[in-house]
């Protein structure tokens, strides 16, 4: 038995470092303290669903759904033409893309807010050319862009894999049997590339509904997404059962979406788009 | 109707890819609903060719003409061939039936009429039952039979297929050569079929095209390959035989091992160095004596019609067959008749076995066959008698 003393340290790992750390969320989240006890209450999660909340959490799933989309748009051209024949050899393209990555998280968000903000590169070059200055910093658009910027490779990686193990004779196939290029990629291309699409899709979604930095930073300090709810819970109000209560809330809520994801990706892998 | 007997001609064709050129002077031409054969060994540019016909690769030089007009310029999804790829090349997210139908889904046919030419691809490939089939679920052979019934819905003029039988193992393979041709007759298509397995090209084709290092060797019936090979690159490759070095003395006489044969050959100069091609099963044991080739045989192997000899004389191993059973070391005489006895022209394959190792694996050819023919007579006797 082997096999079970070399899965022994990722198991431990699991205990230690996954497993403990959530149960110990979920026991605080179902706890009040009272007088120095922790006591057993609903009571986080009542105020988890307050609308100063649940407005927040819905703010972070529809920007989060403004960036997956955008990465989507800018990220699936990118791995298709970066995985195509012309393009196979040149791999410091996809190399530039991937590059930001490498630089600290932190870092690459300060440089935008050096970017947008009201003296910054944006407004200078704009009253260069004696144009209205433009207020980005501190919206929305902000939001995204930082979101967009630091996700989009989790969106390139993925579908650029799943391009280029593709078997090019299944698309020589599909144009000797008649069809041209948009019916060979509509019909076959894509439906090979859901896969790719859906860890794409995952991977950055995730990471956008819960961030708390991008917005803090480029979002300013008003600016309340649910991943800066929590965080405010755990540090400024120190108030850690409430805080677990809505890391609970939307812990569920992204499992469930993601299993749903892939029941849906279940059943249409068998079909074609039209 | 005015219909042109070549539906397809290969014009001067030449490709290469960077500096290796992988064709060269490719000149060949396809009937109206023929069986043709490209035959050749791995590399030799087979695939390349059947690329160029089905519109996957641009030569570099000359002219692919389609019933009259240049079709060099037409991408593949406009062109009337269809192609059964090496790989099966099926589409992973379709089941079987979604997979035959693709062609005719783009060509945006009656649904009713999808269907019903559906149920009869699959009837004509056995694999009625299979349409809801996931093809990944399917083993090598089916996968095959998916493939050809997704080109053949289409009832392309020409079928391209590339070593379609290659995965499959040896029954089954017969099988579906029997099969295949079948199709081909009763559809009345145009087969190009891609092999490197000379059997498998001999029993199928109206014509074959033997090719090697990307240029055309021989081309004609299997009958006239086999008979007539031009050049003893031809000769080795379609089947095991003795080849000799020969001297052509005059017309219908030829110098060989040592002696004066009779042989149809003329239009040779005189003292023309030539090459001698001789079929295991052209050779007659006969009673040792008289004038016959006299050797010794240094071994016999069973091979289930017949028997196989290596016979040793005068220094050249011979191999030969005989239904006939003789005994290691017994001594015999060999008869061979004069319209057996080919005479070919020297040509740059006549020095096969002094070739690079790497070019006669290539031109497919093993140690030994080859060992036959120029194993020093020690060597041959002692591994012959073990
Ligand atoms: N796209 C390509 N780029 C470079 N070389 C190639 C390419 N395709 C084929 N070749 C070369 O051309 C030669 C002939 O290949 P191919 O036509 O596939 O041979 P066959 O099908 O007879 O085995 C081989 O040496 C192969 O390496
Ligand atoms: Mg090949």
């Amino acid at each position: 038995m082997k096999t079970r003393y070399l899965s022994l340290p990722y198991l431990i790992w699991a205990l230690v470092f996954i497993i403990i750390p959530i149960g110990l969320v979920v026991y605080y989240s179902l706890t009040v303290e009272v007088d120095g006890k922790l006591i057993f209450s609903w009571a986080n999660y009542k105020q988890a669903l307050t609308p100063s909340y649940l407005l927040a959490l819905w703010r972070s799933i529809w920007l989060a759904f403004v960036c997956t989309v955008i990465c989507f748009a800018l990220g699936y051209p990118i791995a298709y033409i970066m995985a195509s024949r012309e393009y196979a050899s040149k791999g410091f393209l996809l190399f530039l893309f991937l590059v930001p990555m490498w630089m600290n998280f932190l870092l690459r968000t300060y440089s935008w807010l050096s970017i947008l903000e009201r003296n910054g590169f944006i407004n200078s070059l704009l009253r260069l050319l004696s144009l209205p200055e433009a207020r980005i910093l501190y919206t929305d658009k902000a939001v995204v862009l930082g979101m967009v910027y630091n996700f989009l490779p989790f969106m390139i990686l993925p579908i650029h894999t799943v391009m280029k193990k593709m078997d090019s004779s299944i698309i020589e196939a599909a144009q000797d049997l008649g069809a041209n290029g948009r019916t060979v990629f509509l019909r076959v291309v894509f439906p090979l590339s859901i896969p790719g699409v859906v860890s794409g899709v995952t991977m950055v979604f995730m990471p956008s509904v819960t961030t708390f930095i991008i917005s803090k930073l480029l979002g300013g300090a008003q600016f309340m997404l649910i991943g800066n709810m929590i965080e405010r819970q755990f540090t400024e109000s120190r108030n850690w059962n409430l805080g677990s209560a809505v890391s609970v809330m939307l812990m569920v809520l992204i499992l469930t979406s993601i299993a749903i994801f892939t029941v849906v990706d279940k059943d249409g892998e068998g079909g074609a788009l039209f | 109707m005015n219909e042109r007997e070549h539906l397809i001609d290969l014009v001067d064709i030449e490709k290469t890819f960077g500096t290796s050129t992988v064709l060269s002077n490719i000149n060949l031409f396809i009937r109206r609903n023929e069986f043709l054969t490209l035959l050749g060994p791995s590399g030799c540019g087979k695939t390349t060719t059947l690329r160029i016909i089905g519109g996957f690769e641009r030569p570099t030089r000359g002219d692919v003409i389609f019933d009259g007009k240049s079709i060099l310029n037409l991408p593949p999804y406009k062109r009337q061939v269809n192609t059964v790829f090496q790989k099966y090349a099926l589409f992973p997210n379709m089941n079987v039936a979604e997979n035959i139908a693709f062609g005719l889904k783009i060509k945006k046919a009656d649904s009713r009429y999808i269907k019903r030419r559906i149920e009869e691809m699959l009837k004509l490939v056995n694999l009625s039952g299979y349409d809801k089939r996931q093809v990944t679920s399917l083993s090598g052979g089916q996968q095959q039979r998916v493939a050809i019934a997704r080109a053949l819905v289409n009832e392309p003029s020409v079928l391209l297929l590339d070593e379609p039988l290659g995965a499959l193992d040896l029954k089954l393979r017969k099988e579906m050569q029997m099969e295949l041709k079948n199709m081909q007759k009763k559809l009345g298509i145009t087969f190009i079929y891609v092999t490197h397995d000379q059997e498998e090209a001999l029993t199928m084709s109206d014509t074959i095209c033997v090719m090697n290092a990307g240029v055309i060797q021989q081309m004609g019936r299997p009958e006239d390959i086999y008979n007539e090979p031009q050049n003893v690159f031809v000769a080795k490759f379609i089947g095991e035989n003795n080849i000799l070095d020969g001297v052509m003395r005059d017309d219908f006489w030829v110098e060989f091992a040592g002696k004066n044969f009779v042989c149809v050959d003329k239009g040779f100069a005189r003292d023309e160095a030539v090459d001698i091609v001789i079929r295991p099963e052209d050779i007659a044991i006969v009673a040792p004596g008289g004038d016959n080739l006299a050797g010794v045989v240094r071994n016999v192997t069973f091979k289930g019609v017949h028997y196989e000899m290596l016979i040793e004389s005068a220094g050249f191993v011979w191999k030969a067959h005989s239904t006939v059973m003789s005994q290691s070391g017994q001594e015999v005489g060999m008869r061979i008749a004069p319209d057996l006895i080919h005479v070919m022209r020297k040509s740059e394959y006549s020095f096969i076995d002094a070739l690079p190792e790497t070019l006669v694996e290539r031109a497919g050819l093993s140690n030994a066959e080859r060992g036959v023919y120029t194993m020093p007579v020690g060597v041959a006797a002692s591994s012959a008698t073990h």
